[in-house]
């Protein structure tokens, strides 16, 4: 770190957050820090709503009867919860929050490329979810998340066109966010910052980028002619003119198969940059890593026909959709190699959000694996739409992608906020969501592959021990969610002040103080080096 | 990473030049130059998210198509075939008048600018006035998909998923033209209050990227729902 | 300012007239029965007027390669959305019938 910086005395320094004062400030702000901290407020609400959808859904699968809800209102839990978790949170999580603040940081530029644009991206998810939000308190949806025609568009009597606009709505700001960092990772890199001394963060934000904007238009569509079938009749996948309700599948996992990876790719961005900073080594095979991402951002889009082997679509394309789906665990893999090959031989610390990352590796990998299991044709139609493939996408969304986002959030809290959170409190977190989140979501993998259906609210007693395992995991899980929640409000009033590099981290950010001012960087920086350099020399450096 | 905090700060040094007080480089970029790379990158991004979501109409339509040939041929004999080709027409004339309003805008002609954005809003009302004759037409026939959807032959089902296609595209097309005509309504407003030079013309040249792509999509649209089967 | 660069007047005029020469072109074919080449006269016609439209009207011609990149992707990913979802629908029949099942028609 040669860095010219004086280490500033703790006097009162400007910075983005008392810059200004008030709720106008706030609103009308176009600063892409606090931007990203209106989202991580607001996908925060959604997280809790879902969860309490969720929380529904594992009382009432305590027992075998339904019990505490009939099954229409059942069918309208798994939707919102699907729907809420999906649409407003994963999605949004890791790049509205932690990209949108640091994608400008992390390449040394003073705001994204179109400020205003992604103000308007943060109201638009608002509006989109007001309008899901309305659905919720008018009672809900019960397609199911995916929306499948002929039954949303013809037969429902649920909510279905509210939660339509509200997630028609929402695709913009997701689309409106890509563009953003696709525009801003392009055009406005400091000088020097070359393609390959960004930070494997930006890589895999670039990619997602690409997804979210080639994708979702696509679903929207999708979601209109819906709309527009229940509303004017107008019969795209009407069976009854011979539509083909099929069609609507491919449209919509067109884009919600990529969108899996919308979520992943930037939760691998956050690995990379946990697993180098607390094993201090250079990551192992980074244009491997960098590549990789784009790799699985373009196969990401050749495989969505995986979704629909049982759907009565051509076996033929089933067999290509199955080939196809299997080299999407490559480059994958890949990634899982480095990091493990980064680990080696490092001098690893287990903070907080080292062992989120380290979670991370471990039910990323046994989700991967399973995706291999479902993408095996035969495997498949024995497991489709069973608990199997509950378990196998949630150790992917949930082990994976909220695994390191909350992994991130401790990692930038400081530089964030400018305040330290209580660390022996973040590793006991860390360590209750992990049991937590296996005891939940191994016991599906069983139950599914013993054959219990999913979205059913009544089961067949012989699965009471798993389900009950399943359900009292998930209170554990609840507890380990809500323990970062009080720690890190606790720390914006009581935690000690950060100084701009807690973690003896390389990259940009670190070099601005926490937090940082409003423009970023006072001067332009000039990147020089690579990233991750940490090398002897510059550890001996920092340990000065 | 190693990086150094540069002395020289690229900022502020190039947008003095503009006459107006208010100077229109955003904080964050270096130079208008910069500033117009981004913005017209970003309209084309925009571009390509608008080619996906008709993308899935045109997937949808030409997957149908094949599937019923006759069906789709009959339907469309019922289009007015002229009335689209002057819709087409009206639209390539307004590209034109586009085109030529950037060049102005670009050479600085306020003058010719307003007018170049004053005659492309205009056929752009040209074109959506047909369109809306066109409607009325279909309405009055019962071509309109629905229970009061009215056709004779064993063709009615694919008909009137030909008529849903055609409602869906024409009607989706539509709605960006009425946006492109506020957004240049818009800048005819930023330009008589003289915002626009040689060195900062950026928002008229994207709005007339997107004014293009709508023409495009239309000079799909009008062979793939007008002039299916003609002989 | 090396913004886009002046296109002279005379090469508008020139798309344009062509742009309007191709549309009669259009219409004309449609009513000569070429049988399955109609669509893909109809289809070249337009793409034509397209590139016709992209590369001078939005200066496509006169652009970075990055945008070139970003137009070719557009089209990659919609033929990928065209193709495989065709792979689908055209490839249904194909299964043989097991022997002794009755064909159903076609459900009205």
């Amino acid at each position: 770190m040669s860095a010219p910086m004086v280490e500033s005395p703790r006097a009162w320094r400007v910075n983005y957050l008392n810059v200004s004062y008030g709720i106008r400030s706030w609103l009308f702000t176009t600063d892409h820090k606090r931007i990203a901290l209106l989202y991580l407020v607001s996908v925060t609400l959604f997280f809790f709503l879902g969860g309490f959808f969720a929380v529904l859904i594992r009382l009432e699968l305590m027992t075998p009867p339904g019990d505490l809800v009939q099954s229409e209102t059942y069918n309208r839990l798994f939707t919102m919860h699907g729907v809420i978790m999906i649409f407003f949170f994963l999605i949004p999580a890791i790049p509205a929050v932690l990209g949108n603040f640091l994608v400008p940081l992390m390449i040394g530029a003073r705001d994204l490329a179109f400020p205003r644009l992604n103000l308007l991206s943060w109201y638009i998810y608002t509006l989109g979810g007001a309008f899901t939000l309305a659905a919720a308190i008018f009672g809900g949806v019960d397609t199911g998340w995916t929306f499948y025609t002929p039954y949303s568009s013809t037969y429902s009597n649920s909510n279905v066109m509210l939660t339509a606009v509200g997630i028609f709505i929402t695709g913009f700001s997701s689309i409106l966010t890509g563009l953003n960092f696709l525009v801003t990772i392009h055009k406005m890199r400091a000088p020097g910052m070359t393609w390959f001394r960004l930070p494997l963060f930006i890589w895999a934000h670039y990619a997602t980028s690409i997804i979210m904007i080639l994708g979702t238009p696509v679903v929207a569509i999708a979601i209109l002619l819906v709309g527009l079938e229940r509303l004017f009749h107008i019969g795209i996948f009407d069976p009854k003119l011979g539509g083909d309700p099929l069609l609507f599948q491919h449209l919509f996992w067109f884009y919600s198969h990529p969108a899996v990876y919308i979520m992943i790719l930037p939760a691998m961005g956050v690995i990379n940059e946990l697993i180098t900073c607390f094993s201090r080594r250079r990551i192992f095979g980074y244009s491997f890593i960098a590549f990789s991402s784009i790799a699985i951002a373009t196969l990401g889009f050749l495989v969505w026909g995986h979704h629909m082997f049982t759907s009565g679509q051509s076996v033929y394309a089933g067999m290509v959709f199955s080939a196809l789906t299997m080299l999407v665990a490559i480059p994958s893999a890949v990634k899982v190699f480095n990091w493990t090959a980064t680990l080696y031989k490092g001098s690893v610390s287990y903070q907080a959000p080292m062992l989120y990352a380290l979670g991370f590796i471990g039910l990323f990998t046994i989700g991967g694996l399973t995706g291999i299991f479902l993408a095996t044709l035969a495997v498949d139609v024995h497991v489709h739409d069973t608990y199997f493939v509950v378990a196998h996408f949630h150790y992917i969304m949930v082990g994976g992608t909220i695994m390191a986002y909350l992994g991130g959030l401790h990692y930038w809290w400081p530089k964030m906020t400018g305040k330290i959170y209580p660390e022996g409190w973040a590793r006991f977190a860390a360590l209750v969501i992990f049991v937590g989140f296996n005891l939940t979501f191994f016991p599906q993998f069983v139950l599914g592959y013993l054959g219990m259906p999913r979205r059913y609210h009544v089961y067949p007693d012989e699965f009471q021990v798993l389900n009950v395992m399943s359900s009292a995991g998930a209170s554990i899980l609840g507890v380990g969610y809500l323990i970062p929640m009080i720690y890190f409000i606790w720390s914006l009033r009581y935690g000690p002040m950060a100084p701009e590099n807690p973690w003896g981290a390389k990259g940009l950010e670190w070099l601005v103080p926490s937090p940082p001012p409003p423009h970023n960087f006072d001067v332009t920086p000039v990147v020089t080096g690579e990233p991750y350099d940490y090398s002897p020399e510059s550890e001996r450096e920092h340990a000065r | 990473m190693r990086a150094e905090m540069s002395s020289t700060s690229p900022s502020t040094a190039s947008a003095t030049s503009i006459a107006s007080g208010r100077s229109p480089l955003a904080h964050h970029f270096d130079d208008l130059e910069q500033q117009f790379e981004a913005s017209t990158l970003g309209m084309w991004v925009f571009l390509i998210t608008e080619v996906m979501f008709f993308g899935g109409l045109f997937a949808s339509y030409a997957l149908y198509r094949a599937l019923y040939p006759e069906g789709f041929a009959v339907a469309s004999r019922h289009l007015d075939y002229r009335l689209g080709a002057l819709n087409t027409a009206v639209l390539i004339c307004s590209s034109l008048t586009m085109a030529l309003a950037v060049r102005s805008a670009q050479l600085g002609r306020s003058r010719a600018l307003r007018l170049f954005l004053a005659l492309t809003m205009a056929l752009g009302l040209v074109f959506l006035g047909v369109k809306v004759i066109e409607y009325s037409h279909k309405i009055h026939e019962h071509l309109v998909p629905g229970p009061s959807f009215r056709f004779e032959g064993p063709q009615a089902r694919a008909a009137q998923l030909f008529f849903s296609f055609y409602f869906a595209m024409t009607g989706l097309h539509a709605l960006h033209m009425v946006v492109g005509i506020g957004v240049l309504a818009v800048l005819w407003i930023l330009a008589w209050r003289g915002r626009f030079s040689p060195q900062y013309y950026t928002p008229v040249e994207v709005a007339g990227l997107y004014w293009h792509f709508v023409d495009v999509v239309w000079i799909y649209l009008f062979p793939l729902l007008y002039l299916i089967s003609r002989t | 300012m090396a913004h886009s660069p002046i296109v002279p007047q005379r090469v508008y005029w020139l798309v344009f007239t062509t742009l309007l020469l191709l549309t009669l072109v259009t219409v004309d074919v449609a009513f000569y029965d070429l049988g399955w080449l109609n669509i893909y006269l109809a289809l070249a016609l337009a793409t034509t007027k397209a590139l016709l439209v992209v590369l001078y009207f939005m200066h496509l011609k006169y652009s970075a390669r990055l945008i070139w990149g970003f137009v070719g992707a557009a089209l990659f990913w919609f033929l990928l959305l065209v193709g495989l979802t065709g792979a689908d629908i055209f490839t249904r029949d194909w299964v043989p019938e097991p022997p002794g099942w009755t064909s159903g028609e076609n459900v009205p």
